[in-house]
């Protein structure tokens, strides 16, 4: 069976500062991979590059043996037509760190947008999807309020549904509880537990150490640009094998 | 010198002066949307990352946006037809308005369109929605809800110039008002009543504004 996710010696560079030095990482159906690490060693970056908000100068990323973004044909690496492009992203789902609502929808309208316009669903049919999924979040009471009218963790179960709801084989987070405040913390962590608990691929960026432990089938710790250390949380918390990662847990608050 | 107010030659005269003011709704009505298209073009061009369309773009703002409107009027109307562009005065003056407002509603668009955080697109793109689909539904939108203030006193501004068709004879608000200080020589009078009927179109045209405003307000 191919794996979910292979990434094999991504690089990726802004001008010539290479932020990913190559990077592996095979991912099953139904992981849930959190990946961590101190700011700039990457991991955000590779979450960007999965689903092309980032070009990559190396290496191939698949998604069910399909490559992403890119495709080599003569020797010659090009990047694929954008139609195409855009169909791959939604092989994936993201959530934001800044959540990213659209400000001039409802929370209905922030779910359906997707479903209307990609999944070409009627609007009756796309209305109830998002129900099903604003209901899964705790949400259905809101459905018709606006991004502006919900507190920060509201705003981001909302953008959890509206990536969910297009039904992607693999849900990138992307530190999507570094912008909350702490006591709105808990309820977005909830919502992505959920989703693991019904076997639902993803791969979260954090810094919650307790959620990573709790959460995940393994943990990947980046650090400059590498993969430094990979295992099971409980090894990876609990006897770190690298330095790096010693250090690392020590300076991060566990709670 | 004393001059006594007699408004009864003007009203003898209203109608034509009501015509004028139709014309010149009807010159902005065709000149503005289509300024508001070539606008809404060029924005994107000025602040596209291709050189290629933003040095066109920004070469079109900077002439046009920094000739008066007068001389572009007279210009497309005296100097085109010498380069074999034959228009009527009504076409001409349309397309002149057209050209004009789309450099200036350019500049306003693009305020609006590097006011729309990048986090936006983003999220569009994350649900596979294409760049025109993301323009479409979600950066437009956005774009419009931020510059509709500006916009308003944009079109009011461009509705005035309208009346800079009277210079090529176009019988709109201003010229008929011309004529009929001309022929009646109540020329208080006439520039009174020539000046409420501006005031009273703009201030519906600012009132339209600000209600398509507050329907479009994001809720919060």
């Amino acid at each position: 069976m191919t794996n979910l996710l292979e990434i094999r010696d991504l690089h990726k560079r802004y001008g010539t500062v290479e932020v990913l030095k190559g990077v592996d990482c095979s991912m099953r159906q139904g992981e849930v991979i959190s990946i961590i690490g101190s700011s700039g060693s990457g991991k955000t970056t590779m979450l960007r590059c999965i689903n092309m908000l980032e070009e990559f100068q190396g290496g191939t990323i698949s998604i069910d043996g399909q490559e992403i973004g890119y495709q080599t044909v003569g020797g010659v690496r090009r990047r694929k037509p954008e139609r195409e492009i855009a169909r791959q992203r939604a092989l994936t789902g993201m959530a934001f760190q800044q959540f990213n609502l659209f400000p001039h929808m409802s929370a209905a309208g922030n779910v359906m947008l997707g479903l209307v316009k990609v999944k070409k669903m009627s609007r009756e049919e796309a209305r109830a999807v998002a129900e099903k999924w604003l209901d899964r979040v705790g949400l259905l009471s809101r459905i018709d309020h606006y991004p502006g009218q919900l507190s920060g963790g509201q705003q981001q179960r909302v953008a959890i549904a509206r990536a969910i709801a297009m039904n992607p084989k693999l849900m990138l987070f992307d530190e999507v509880t570094s912008a909350l405040d702490p006591e709105l913390v808990n309820e977005v962590l909830q919502v992505i537990k959920a989703l693991a608990d019904d076997g639902m691929s993803m791969l979260i960026v954090t810094h919650e150490m307790r959620f990573a432990y709790e959460v995940s089938s393994r943990v990947i710790f980046m650090n400059q640009g590498r993969i430094g250390e990979e295992g099971n949380p409980r090894e990876m918390f609990l006897k770190p094998k690298t330095e790096r990662l010693a250090e690392f847990l020590k300076t991060s608050t566990f709670n | 010198m004393t001059y006594s107010l007699n408004f009864a030659a003007v009203w003898r005269s209203f109608d034509l002066l009501l015509q004028g003011l139709a014309l010149s709704l009807g010159l902005a009505i065709v000149a503005i949307p289509a300024g508001c298209l070539i606008g809404l073009i060029t924005a994107f061009g000025l602040v596209s990352k291709s050189v290629l369309l933003r040095k066109p773009a920004g070469l079109y703002v900077t002439v046009i946006r920094n000739t008066p409107i007068l001389v572009l009027v007279l210009f497309s109307y005296f100097a085109l037809p010498e380069l074999g562009v034959r228009l009527g005065k009504i076409e001409s003056f349309v397309l002149t308005l057209a050209i004009y407002s789309g450099a200036y509603l350019a500049e306003v668009f693009r305020g609006g369109l590097i006011a729309v955080p990048p986090g936006q697109r983003e999220a569009g793109l994350a649900i596979g929605l294409t760049e025109m689909q993301i323009r479409t539904s979600i950066i437009i939108p956005l774009m419009l809800r931020n510059v509709l203030p500006s916009l308003g006193s944009t079109m009011i501004s461009l509705f005035k110039d309208t009346s800079l068709a009277a210079a090529i004879a176009v019988p709109e608000l201003t010229f008929e008002a011309r004529k009929i200080n001309v022929e009646t020589f109540r020329v208080i009078e006439t520039w009174i009543v020539a000046s409420c009927l501006y005031v009273a179109t703009c201030s519906l045209l600012a009132a339209l504004m600000r209600a398509v405003e507050r329907r479009l307000a994001v809720p919060r």
